[in-house]
């Protein structure tokens, strides 16, 4: 077990230790520390180019990096992504990462690759929270509203049984009800037990969800606040309320 | 709360799309049969170049990656067939499986490294190694006898019988494309070939789904190999000859030309390639001096009205379908 998480009492779901990233000769993120609790709905605020998605794809191994991460106590460090995967830790792109070519039901089949005997199960749980993919089964994936390739998104990422689902920027382009839509699911996902960590523009609905928030800033992690609190850091406020 | 949904991503039973290719390519041996051997001879260089090109279908269709250099598996497949039939006295069959098992294991060793690249970068390698096989059949004279050829290689054969004629050779050929494209059909429904597709879709996010991308494309490239090698072992059995060239750039090139034409990622795509590919040029024939412009203009046609290929126009049937149903 980790220092960090003896020092709390209890095992995090997800801890990184000074995890950092370079493309090149530049680091886009420098050595940097998160952890997310079991069940707990942790958001990335942060300005465009802040690392937030390098941060998302070092943590799954997308993304070469250093540091050391522990899942429920057990060192991660270094796995592959699909071996992350098979843990339950599993990531939804920003641009959603759709196969675009291929059908809805196609492309929530391949969710399911690492539990095929519960395609069935998992795909009535994901109808369950976007009917709307049941009406475009046949469809293919492309040809979805944009809210409707968000929800496709999420949708296969559930097929993956997920402990941990990290979203990047799952409102990108969408609407506001539409994007007000999505990021309410992850409140049902969440009380359905899995641990949610957020990167989101659209910061007052994202702090809306979360129970914590990290500020990264320069590639750097600089504030670590209960979502609470933000409201009595002005600069904060005024960056990221208004 | 229950939910009855099917979740296997072709429709179950036998469909007219399914039935339809299979009755063409028996009507079209069957007309080859009662055909000329020069007609048989031309159907049969088809049908062995759909059984190499549903096999590089398997690595760049399904997978989405290039190779250039599969003609150095059908160099190993043809050479290993020729010198262990004509110097060591093996059946054709056995030599044609020991030859396939020899590219399979030539295909993980090459493609261990090679399969790291991407894009262009891999695609580069793969020509390389194309080339350098090319290279060895010239220059390796002891064991291939450079630009003289391998002669007298064997007809394929089955327990003893020999197909001798090439008649008996085609049917055997077209038995043996359907097998190839049947196993191609059956691995692309299965959740490996989900795992294949969702590579070509986006390596990333089928990284984050579980799918060892490393390894599949390791295992596509391997089984595009052992498809190469077998037909490059069926050319050498069915022309009874063979040489450097028949293994050089012009088959990886004639190769993307039936992929690209027939519909590159479809499942008949790559047999209907070949077969068109393979008789255009023969049907064109008559044209003489013009012949070679005819059938760069017939290829240019099909590619801008159907450009994903010729079975890519079945989809858009069914889909026009589907909309005048629904408005009915």
């Amino acid at each position: 077990m980790s220092v960090l998480a003896s020092a709390k009492g209890n095992v995090p779901l997800l801890e990184a230790r000074d995890i950092s990233a370079s493309y090149g000769h530049v680091q886009a993120l420098k050595p940097t520390s998160l952890h997310i609790a079991e069940g707990e709905l942790v958001t990335i605020l942060g300005p465009n180019g802040a690392g937030k998605t390098t941060l998302m794809r070092a943590l799954t191994r997308l993304t070469a990096s250093k540091g050391n991460v522990f899942f429920r106590g057990e060192e991660i460090t270094g796995l592959s992504t699909p071996r992350l995967a098979r843990r339950g830790i599993v990531m939804v792109q920003e641009g959603r990462g759709l196969f675009p070519q291929m059908t809805v039901r196609e492309n929530l089949v391949i969710g399911a690759y690492l539990h095929p005997a519960e395609t069935d199960t998992q795909m009535a749980s994901a109808f369950e929270l976007f009917p709307r993919l049941k009406e475009r089964l046949d469809q293919s994936a492309g040809s979805l509203s944009g809210g409707e390739q968000q929800m496709l998104a999420i949708g296969r990422a559930l097929m993956a049984k997920p402990q941990l689902l990290m979203l990047d920027e799952p409102s990108l382009g969408l609407a506001p009800r539409v994007a007000s839509e999505i990021l309410g699911t992850l409140r049902e996902l969440n009380r359905r037990g899995i641990g949610i960590l957020l990167v989101e523009q659209k910061a007052p609905l994202a702090l809306k969800l979360a129970q914590r928030v990290y500020v990264i800033a320069l590639g750097k992690i600089v504030a670590e606040l209960k979502t609470d609190e933000i409201k009595s850091h002005h600069d904060l406020a005024r960056y990221y309320l208004h | 709360m229950t939910s009855h949904v099917t979740t296997s991503i072709e429709p179950s039973g036998i469909r007219w799309q399914s039935i339809l290719p299979i009755v063409a390519v028996l009507a079209l041996a069957g007309l080859g049969l009662v055909s000329s051997d020069y007609i048989v001879t031309v159907l049969g260089f088809a049908f062995i170049y759909a059984i190499f090109c549903t096999g590089l279908n398997f690595f760049m269709g399904y997978t989405g990656q290039a190779s250039f250099g599969q003609s150095a598996f059908a160099a190993i497949g043809g050479y290993g067939s020729a010198i262990l039939c004509t110097d060591y006295g093996w059946e054709p069959l056995l030599a044609l499986l020991a030859t396939m098992v020899l590219s399979g294991i030539a295909a993980v060793l090459v493609g261990y490294p090679t399969l790291r690249l991407r894009g262009h970068y891999l695609a580069m390698a793969t020509f390389a190694l194309g080339l350098i096989v090319y290279e060895i059949t010239i220059e390796w004279t002891a064991l291939t006898q450079g630009y003289m050829g391998y002669s007298g290689i064997p007809p394929l054969g089955i327990a003893g019988f020999a197909l001798d004629t090439l008649k008996h050779q085609l049917v055997a050929l077209v038995v043996l494309s359907l097998i190839g494209v049947g196993i191609a059909a059956r691995l692309r429904q299965s959740r490996f070939g989900r795992a294949l597709a969702s590579i070509a879709g986006s390596e990333s996010a089928a990284q984050a789904l579980g799918v060892d991308i490393a390894r599949y494309k390791l295992i596509a490239f391997v089984i595009a190999a052992l498809y190469a090698s077998a037909a490059g072992s069926l050319f050498a059995h069915f022309v009874g000859f063979i040489s450097p060239e028949i293994y050089g750039t012009t088959m990886v090139i004639q190769s993307f030309a039936m992929l690209y034409l027939g519909g590159i990622g479809t499942m008949w795509g790559p047999m209907i390639g070949a077969i068109i590919v393979s008789i255009l040029p023969e049907a064109l024939r008559g044209l003489k001096e013009m012949q070679d412009i005819a059938y760069t203009a017939v290829l240019i046609f099909i590619l801008i009205f159907a450009p994903r290929g010729l079975a890519g126009l079945s989809v858009l049937f069914r889909r026009a379908h589907g909309r005048v149903q629904e408005k009915a």
